[in-house]
C-alpha cells in the first residue's frame, strides 16, 4: 500500500524530531549548548511562517491583472449580441 | 512506420470534443459563450459538440438554449436538461453519459472561462498526448480580473497551503477549465467522492496518484459579468474539509 500524504508528513516529522532529540541527548554538556539547538523546532516553525507570509503576499501583489482580457471580452460580448440578434435570437434584456 | 504516423494524425484530425456547459441562471451568458465556442472551434477546424446541462433555471436559460439549438443545429448544440438544481458534480456525469466525443472539455458557462483557450489546450494535449490539460490562473500569463484583495489573498493562501500539504504537481487545483480524455475522466469520476469544487481538486490529485499525465495552459479568469458571484465562508469551510480529506486519503 502507498503512503498517504498524512503518513508522509508524520514520518518526516518524526524523523526530524527524533534527530533533534538525538542531538540534544548526544551532547555531553547540555548546559553549554547553543540556544538555537534547544529552540530548533520553534525557530523552524517561525522561519517557515515568515516564508509563508512573504510568499503569499508577494503572490497576491504580483497576481496578473488581466485587464486586456476583460476588455476583449466586453467587446466580444457586444459583437456576439449583434451577430446573434441579426440571426434572430431574442435576448431578454436590452443592452 | 510512415503509415502509422499518418493513421495517428488522421485520428487526431477527426477527434471529437464534447464541451460540457452546466448552466444555472445563465440566460445572459449562454448565447455569448456558445457564440464564442463556435467561433474558436470553427477557426481551428475542430470537430465538437456543445452539451448544455440546464437544471431548470427559473430565468429562462433553457428557452435560450432552444433558440440557439435552432440556429446552430442539433449536432452542434445538444440539450440534456434536468428538472431541478442537483449540483455540478452530477451535471458533469449526466453530460458525459450523452457525449459522443473522445475528449471532454469542462468549463463554466458564466464567461469566466474564455473559449479561446480551448484550441490551445487541444494543441498542448496533442503535442504531448496528455491525459488531462488544465487551465491555470497561477502561472505564466495566467491571471484574474475583477478580484479584490480579500479574494486574491484567500485564493493565493489556499493554493499555497494545498501545494505544501499535497504536492500535487499542478499549479491550479480548484480551477474547473479542463480538457480530459473521456475514458480518463470517467475513471477519475468513479474514484472520486467529493462534491462541489473540492471535486475539481480531488479529480486532479487522484489523476496524479494514478499516474495520468497532466499539462497546463495559462488562462485569464475574468470574474462573471452577468449574474451573481459568491465566495462565502461556507465555501472556505468546504475547501478546508476537502483539503483535510485528501490529505488523509491520498
Ligand atoms: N446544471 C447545473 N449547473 C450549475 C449548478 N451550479 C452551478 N452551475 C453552473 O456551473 C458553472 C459554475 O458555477 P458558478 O456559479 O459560476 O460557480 P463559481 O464559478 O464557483 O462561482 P462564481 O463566483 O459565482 O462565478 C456555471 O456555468 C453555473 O451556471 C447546478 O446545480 N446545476
Ligand atoms: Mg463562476
Amino acid at each position: 500500500m502507498r503512503m498517504t500524504k498524512l503518513m508522509e508528513w508524520i514520518l518526516v516529522g518524526l524523523l526530524v524530531l527524533s534527530s533533534w532529540i538525538a542531538v540534544l541527548i548526544g551532547k555531553p554538556n547540555y548546559a553549554n549548548l547553543n540556544w538555537y539547538y534547544k529552540w530548533f523546532p520553534v525557530i523552524f516553525i517561525f522561519l517557515f511562517a515568515v516564508y509563508a507570509v512573504i510568499t503569499v503576499l508577494y503572490r497576491v501583489f504580483t497576481f496578473n491583472n488581466c485587464k486586456a482580457a476583460a476588455i476583449e471580452l466586453q467587446n466580444q460580448i457586444k459583437e456576439a449580441r449583434a451577430d446573434l440578434e441579426s440571426k434572430g435570437i431574442s435576448f431578454k434584456k436590452q443592452l | 512506420m510512415n503509415s502509422s504516423i499518418k493513421d495517428i494524425s488522421k485520428q487526431i484530425k477527426y477527434n471529437k470534443y464534447s464541451i460540457l456547459l452546466p448552466t444555472y441562471n445563465e440566460v445572459e451568458n449562454l448565447p455569448i459563450i456558445i457564440w464564442l465556442i463556435i467561433k474558436y472551434m470553427d477557426e481551428s477546424n475542430l470537430q465538437y459538440e456543445i452539451i448544455v446541462i440546464d437544471d431548470g433555471s427559473p430565468d429562462g436559460t433553457f428557452a435560450m438554449a432552444i433558440q440557439l439549438q435552432n440556429l446552430y443545429g442539433k449536432d452542434k448544440i445538444v440539450l440534456r436538461p434536468r428538472t431541478k438544481k442537483m449540483g455540478l458534480g452530477t451535471a458533469y456525469i449526466h453530460g458525459i453519459k450523452y457525449s459522443t466525443g473522445s475528449f471532454i472539455v469542462i468549463m463554466d458557462a458564466d464567461l469566466s472561462h474564455h473559449p479561446k483557450f480551448i484550441p490551445r489546450m487541444i494543441k498542448k494535449q496533442k503535442l504531448y498526448d496528455y491525459d488531462i490539460v488544465t487551465g491555470t490562473r497561477y502561472c505564466g500569463k495566467g491571471g484574474v480580473y475583477g478580484w479584490d484583495f480579500r479574494r486574491k489573498l484567500i485564493s493565493r493562501g489556499a493554493n499555497f497551503i494545498t501545494q505544501i500539504m499535497l504536492r500535487p504537481g499542478v499549479t491550479d487545483l480548484t480551477g474547473s477549465f479542463r480538457l480530459y480524455k473521456k475514458n480518463v475522466l470517467e475513471e477519475l469520476i468513479k474514484s472520486s467522492v467529493s462534491k462541489g469544487y473540492v471535486f475539481q481538486m480531488e479529480i486532479i490529485v487522484r489523476a496524479r496518484q494514478l499516474y495520468y499525465t497532466i499539462g497546463e495552459v495559462p488562462i485569464s479568469f475574468v470574474d462573471r459579468v452577468y449574474g451573481e458571484s459568491k465566495l462565502g465562508s461556507s465555501e472556505i469551510i468546504q475547501f478546508i474539509k476537502g483539503l483535510l480529506y485528501l490529505f488523509a486519503t491520498i
